[in-house]
């Protein structure tokens, strides 16, 4: 049992980050304390917005130094730092035990054309190698805030507050399965990918198989972050619309598949059939943030973020979705979402296996 | 008894209270263990294979057979088997032949695998209440989709290849007719249809009785091409290559001459009465080119049609053959492993080549996924599956479907006696007598058979549920729903799991 909850302004409007802090606390019951999470989207300065934003995770130990030198080692090894900090903390709120530090990158010219592969192999390299150091997001004008504690103590700990995106994603989980630490806390994030996930995958072994096959590693033990490589694969790499990428996440059943016209049919079949090992089973309740370029079933390429909201094909875990003049939200239970807003214009409870799509309003 | 220098494995034993000497036990046992003579029956142990005919049949219940019923001087290393064979060898001066699987005590990985189940953090799923999808596709599949868009409407792109359709991962292996009876296969046949699976023919060619059931049927080439035809291939759903089998990998088939009546003759294309040897290579197969040309070769004959697969018996290098197959356009690879039943096996090949289907599923899934071919290809795992744990433990190790011989045969009867070579099955299954083919109902039997299908089938679904999975195909190669009980490590890196407790 984990909470979720995530909006997103179709006008871009800015948030504080206090509004989804609010929100999440409101889902400390889904909790335990043993992390907690935020990602917001639009949250740095415009001289980094073009930026790649890594978040690091460093032991707060007395290799930190030498671990970040091998941090820079790498990413010097395919660009250039802008500007480097340690993220502004609040100290005595919770024990440090890493010290998350921020890069601002440019990848080298002479990758231009393979830009966000350089970052995925920079992100597996780090995890990979470096002992000490995990990557909690990589992508462009956003931020990953994690760590091991309650949802207002991560919020006051890297002062949200001080935030303002039009998109946030939060977290709150209640760890059942693996040992709680900071870097297995949500929101996972690949590039511009932000993934958080209320549930257990049990398919976990074949889909991470399935995903190592296209050279992802699966070392942060926790399943959220396949389906943030599964996401990246199928949306970025395999160009699948947002539509059908979600369907080969929760597949329509067989005798659903059966009573489509054949040119549809054909179509249900091909996606169950290539992409058996992406199918996630086992229950789930998942807020995404994407990157732009999703190509969406009608042939329209979305040139900015876009996020939405997908439960398992039976809903063995609850989303509810709700909307406010140009806010959309997803969230584990409305009571997080009114403690934002409210007032609401609409809420409702998304079938099983349909997702809910915010898209910025042109 | 029949004076021999080689003891009897087993005796029958009529109790004399019960026995009204009916003589049923004369007719039923094909093996003449049984005589009558006027008011007692005779014994001739030395015939006997516990095969149990005469006990299911005896009305009085009256027969019991012992095992072993005279005691070998133990020792560890002559063990009795051997020293029977050696005092058999000593007699004909021939290679030894066997039926079914091997019989050496090697553990059986399956049972020392045990499952996982959900407890609170995940429902488990109640396959009563919820859709529980076992349907399983198998066949080339696309490495990736790519699309069109035409006003604003979504097109597929991408050609997907013909694949065949499993509403049960679970279909019948390849037994020729020849070495099975008609009847048994018309059970088989009519089995498959119904649980919508598939058959395989074996090397024997496909009988005319079995066309109706053609599109379930996947036809078999063999290094030895019986009744190999364009009709034949165009009849059948599938197309499999045999290069080889797990009882016995590295030679060939040989049906004896007694076992070619009139009708399989014709299917075969061969003379009656005479032998029918394939020989252990195909005589056009000396490379992996030359097998890729072959599956070209049938597909082009069928027009890319059908799906071709290729079956190699479970051996040292089967991971490396596997990416060759995988590489080649063929649509499966079928491993067969060294438990695997055969008609006539030399019981040297069938107990000393070969390794375990366990160990051979998951080295080839892992190499296959090293080599990013996994997915286009689908894994058969054939030999040594005795239960539906067995199915569900060899899709978690990366299996897509399985092949069941032995089990299927002894849904219509068989006791694994292991004397199929002989051509006396007392129950009709691996005979061509016509007096015991008829002792099998092909309704009957395909109602037996589908009948362990489907209660297979249906424990699939419950022990996917408690999983918490709803779809086969999220059980795929999903190793960590495994845990290993008393293997070594290396065991266990091989398999790809974990040892209960982790
Ligand atoms: S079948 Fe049974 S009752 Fe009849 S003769 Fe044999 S042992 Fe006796
Ligand atoms: S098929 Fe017949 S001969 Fe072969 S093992 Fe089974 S019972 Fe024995």
């Amino acid at each position: 049992m984990c909470g979720i909850i995530g909006f997103m302004s179709r006008k871009k409007k800015m948030i504080n980050g206090e509004k989804i802090a609010l929100g999440l606390c409101s889902l400390k019951e889904r909790g335990n304390g043993k992390g907690s999470g935020y990602v917001g989207y639009g949250i740095y300065p415009t001289k980094y917005k073009d930026c790649y934003a890594f978040h690091i995770l460093i032991d707060n130990c007395p290799k930190f130094e030498k671990i970040k030198v091998a941090v820079e080692n790498i990413l010097e090894q395919y660009g250039t730092i802008v500007k480097d900090e340690e993220i502004p903390t609040e100290e005595g709120i919770i024990k440090k035990v890493h010290i998350p530090w921020r890069y601002f990158y440019e990848v080298d010219e002479k990758f231009a054309d393979k830009e966000e592969d350089v970052i995925v192999d920079i992100v597996m390299d780090i995890n990979d190698n470096i002992d000490g150091a995990y990557v909690i997001s990589s992508g462009k004008d956003l931020g990953v805030f994690k760590a091991v504690g309650w949802p207002e103590e991560v919020a006051e700990f890297y002062r949200i507050d001080k935030y303002e995106g039009y998109l946030w994603l939060a977290h709150a989980r209640y760890p059942t399965n693996t040992k709680a630490w900071w870097g297995g806390a949500h929101p996972f994030n690949l590039l511009n990918w932000s993934v958080v996930h209320n549930g257990e995958i049990t398919s976990y072994g074949t889909n991470r198989r399935f995903v190592e096959m296209f050279g992802y590693k699966c070392r942060l033990l926790t399943d959220t972050e396949v389906v943030t490589y599964i996401l990246d694969l199928l949306l970025r790499k395999h160009k699948l619309p947002l539509e059908l990428a979600c369907q080969t996440l929760a597949p329509k059943f067989w005798s659903e598949i059966d009573d489509l016209p054949e040119e549809e049919r054909e179509l249900y079949t091909a996606l169950r059939l290539t992409y058996a090992g992406a199918m996630l089973n086992g229950p789930f309740a998942i807020a995404v943030a994407t990157p732009a370029g999703l190509l969406f079933m009608n042939g329209e390429i979305e040139d900015d973020t876009v996020m939405f909201g997908l439960t398992d094909r039976i809903k063995l875990r609850p989303l509810v979705a709700a909307e406010k003049d140009d806010l959309l939200f997803v969230s584990s239970e409305e009571s997080a979402i009114r403690r934002i807003c409210p007032n609401l214009d609409r809420v409702w409870m998304p079938d099983a296996g349909e997702p809910v799509i915010a898209r910025v309003w042109k | 008894m029949i004076p021999s220098y080689v003891p009897p494995k087993y005796t029958p034993v009529i109790d004399k209270k019960k026995c009204m000497v009916c003589g049923r036990c004369t007719i039923e046992c094909s093996w003449g263990v049984y005589r009558k003579d006027g008011k007692r029956i005779i014994i001739y142990p030395n015939r006997c294979g516990a095969c149990h005919r005469c006990v299911s049949m005896c009305p009085r219940d009256a027969i019991t057979i012992i095992e072993e019923p005279v005691d070998w001087r133990s020792h560890p290393l002559w063990t009795v088997d051997i020293r029977r064979d050696n005092l058999n060898q000593a007699k004909t001066g021939k290679i030894l032949l066997s039926g079914q699987g091997n019989t050496m005590d090697h553990p059986i990985y399956f049972d020392r695998i045990v499952l996982d189940a959900c407890q609170v953090t995940n429902p488990s799923i109640d396959p009563l209440r919820e859709p529980m999808e076992l349907r399983t596709y198998i066949g080339k599949k696309p490495k990736q989709l790519e699309f069109e868009f035409e006003d604003s409407k979504i097109k597929l792109k991408t050609k997907i290849a013909p694949n065949l359709k499993l509403e049960t991962p679970i279909m019948i292996a390849h037994m020729s007719y020849g070495a099975l009876s008609l009847n048994a296969h018309l059970s088989f046949a009519k089995a498959v249809k119904e649980c919508g699976t598939f058959m395989g023919t074996g090397e024997g060619g496909l009988p005319k009785e079995l066309y109706p059931y053609a599109d379930h049927i996947i036809t078999q080439v063999a290094s030895g091409r019986f009744g190999v035809t364009p009709e034949y291939l165009e009849k059948g759903a599938a197309i499999e290559i045999k290069i080889g089998q797990g009882a016995k990998p590295g030679i060939g088939g040989h049906l004896p001459g007694e076992k070619v009546t009139a009708n399989i003759s014709a299917t075969r294309m061969i003379p009656e009465g005479s032998d029918a040897i394939s020989p252990a290579p195909h005589h056009d197969i000396y490379s992996i080119e030359d097998l890729a040309q072959l599956v070209r070769s049938l597909k082009e004959a069928t027009r890319w049609k059908k799906p071709v697969f290729v079956k190699i018996a479970a051996v040292h290098n089967a991971p490396a053959i596997a990416v060759g197959i995988a590489t080649s356009d063929a649509d499966a690879v079928v491993i067969d492993g060294y438990r695997g039943g055969t008609g006539a096996a030399p019981k040297v090949f069938r107990d000393h080549v070969g390794i375990p289907i366990e160990m051979a599923i998951a080295a080839v899934d892992r190499r296959l996924r090293e080599e990013g071919l996994r997915n286009e290809i689908s894994i058969i795992a054939s030999g040594g599956i005795r239960c539906s744990a067995d199915v569900f433990k060899a899709i978690a190790l990366g299996a897509d479907a399985v092949y069941i011989g032995t089990a299927a045969m002894v849904a219509l009867g068989c006791r694994v006696c292991g004397r199929c070579y002989t051509g006396l099955c007392a129950w009709g299954i691996a005979t061509q007598r016509p007096e015991l083919v008829k002792r099998i109902d092909p309704e009957e039997g395909a109602r037996r058979v589908a009948n362990l299908i489907k209660a297979w089938t249906h424990e699939i679904k419950e022990l996917l549920g408690a999983n918490g999975i709803n779809s086969i195909e999220s059980l795929r190669g999903n190793r960590d729903r495994l845990r290993g009980v008393g293997l070594t490590e290396k065991e266990l890196e091989i398999l790809g799991i974990k040892a209960a407790g982790e």
